[in-house]
């Protein structure tokens, strides 16, 4: 597999999503600036890392949508192309609009950082499927903004339609419904604020988000 | 000329920063708070003479980037 980590000046995640995605799946990674123009030719996952990008200015996520790199990021996007924004990445995802929904201040106005228990809500995507009969998964969070918002018809569709991915067990910012991950209607779009890159072998606590990666690799 | 743009969380957006602060102030005192918002201001000048083709710009800008139609309104001030 052909994997490519997006750096963002105020990317903070970006070398531990290099590190999770060499070790869980042996593929090569190619680091890739926010003010390229292209992707690496033929790659099959796109990171966007956690992080505070652009120092969150405006918005977290509003400056860093508006990158030269995002065009073809979108444009490999439409074309199918896997594409995991993890916790700046899922605020990113929903200020380009390739993901519904924005990400709101906590709920308890605390920056929440501790280890989740998540729900495998949809283990049937192209980012969750070699979690097998697995419908439980374990990671870390560490946001301020990691609110998921969406209007309630947003919500309906999300859960009918199977794009909710991963739940909270317990709700730990305020999310609606307790979502912790989505995806597009195409599958190939996947915004999560729990951090896959922090639990990808058993000396991180928990290997769970290796199977994220080893699912993108097995679709590639 | 100079705009300013108010930006807020809508209406049905829980503002904890506002819940925070009305909190706080009834702490002082002022009991007869509510319905405190914490939003934003963003204050620039633009060339051009013409209030109302003005007006369609920064309200251009406010889809694009100001606020998050999202989760954010807002309301655009012009003054010459």
């Amino acid at each position: 597999m052909k994997a490519a980590v997006v750096v963002f000046p105020g990317s903070n995640c970006d070398r531990d999503c290099k590190v999770a995605i060499e070790r869980s799946t042996a593929s090569t990674v190619t680091m890739v600036w926010h003010q390229d123009t292209e992707l690496p030719p033929g790659v099959d996952l796109i990171v966007l890392p956690g992080g505070f990008s652009y120092g969150d200015y405006l918005r977290c996520g509003a400056m860093a949508a508006l990158s030269p790199v995002m065009a073809e990021v979108k444009a490999a996007a439409s074309r199918g192309v896997a594409v995991a924004g993890i916790c700046n990445g899922f605020q990113i995802l929903c200020e380009v609009g390739l993901l519904p929904g924005a990400l709101l201040r906590n709920a308890a106005l605390k920056y929440v950082c501790k280890t989740v228990d998540l729900d495998i809500v949809n283990g049937q995507t192209r980012f969750t499927a070699a979690f097998g009969d697995q419908r439980q998964a374990v990671m870390t969070v560490g946001n301020g903004e990691g609110n998921f918002f969406a209007d309630e018809a947003t919500l309906d569709r999300l859960e009918g339609e199977g794009q909710v991915v991963f739940r909270y067990r317990t709700n730990p910012n305020g999310s609606s419904r307790a979502i912790a991950g989505i995806i597009n209607p195409a599958g190939n779009v996947l915004g999560l604020m729990p951090h896959p890159d922090r639990a990808f072998e058993a000396e991180l606590g928990s290997s769970d988000g290796a199977l994220l990666f080893q699912s993108v690799m097995a679709s590639a | 000329m100079k705009a300013v743009v108010h930006v807020f969380l809508k209406p049905g957006v829980l503002d904890v920063q506002g819940k925070a602060v009305q909190s706080a102030l009834h702490g002082l005192g002022w009991s007869d708070v509510d319905g405190v918002r914490v939003g934003r201001v963003i204050e620039f000048d633009m060339t051009g003479a013409d209030a109302a083709d003005a007006r369609t710009r920064v309200e251009a800008m406010c889809q694009r980037l100001l606020a998050n139609p999202v989760i954010e309104g807002y309301r655009v001030e012009i003054a010459a």
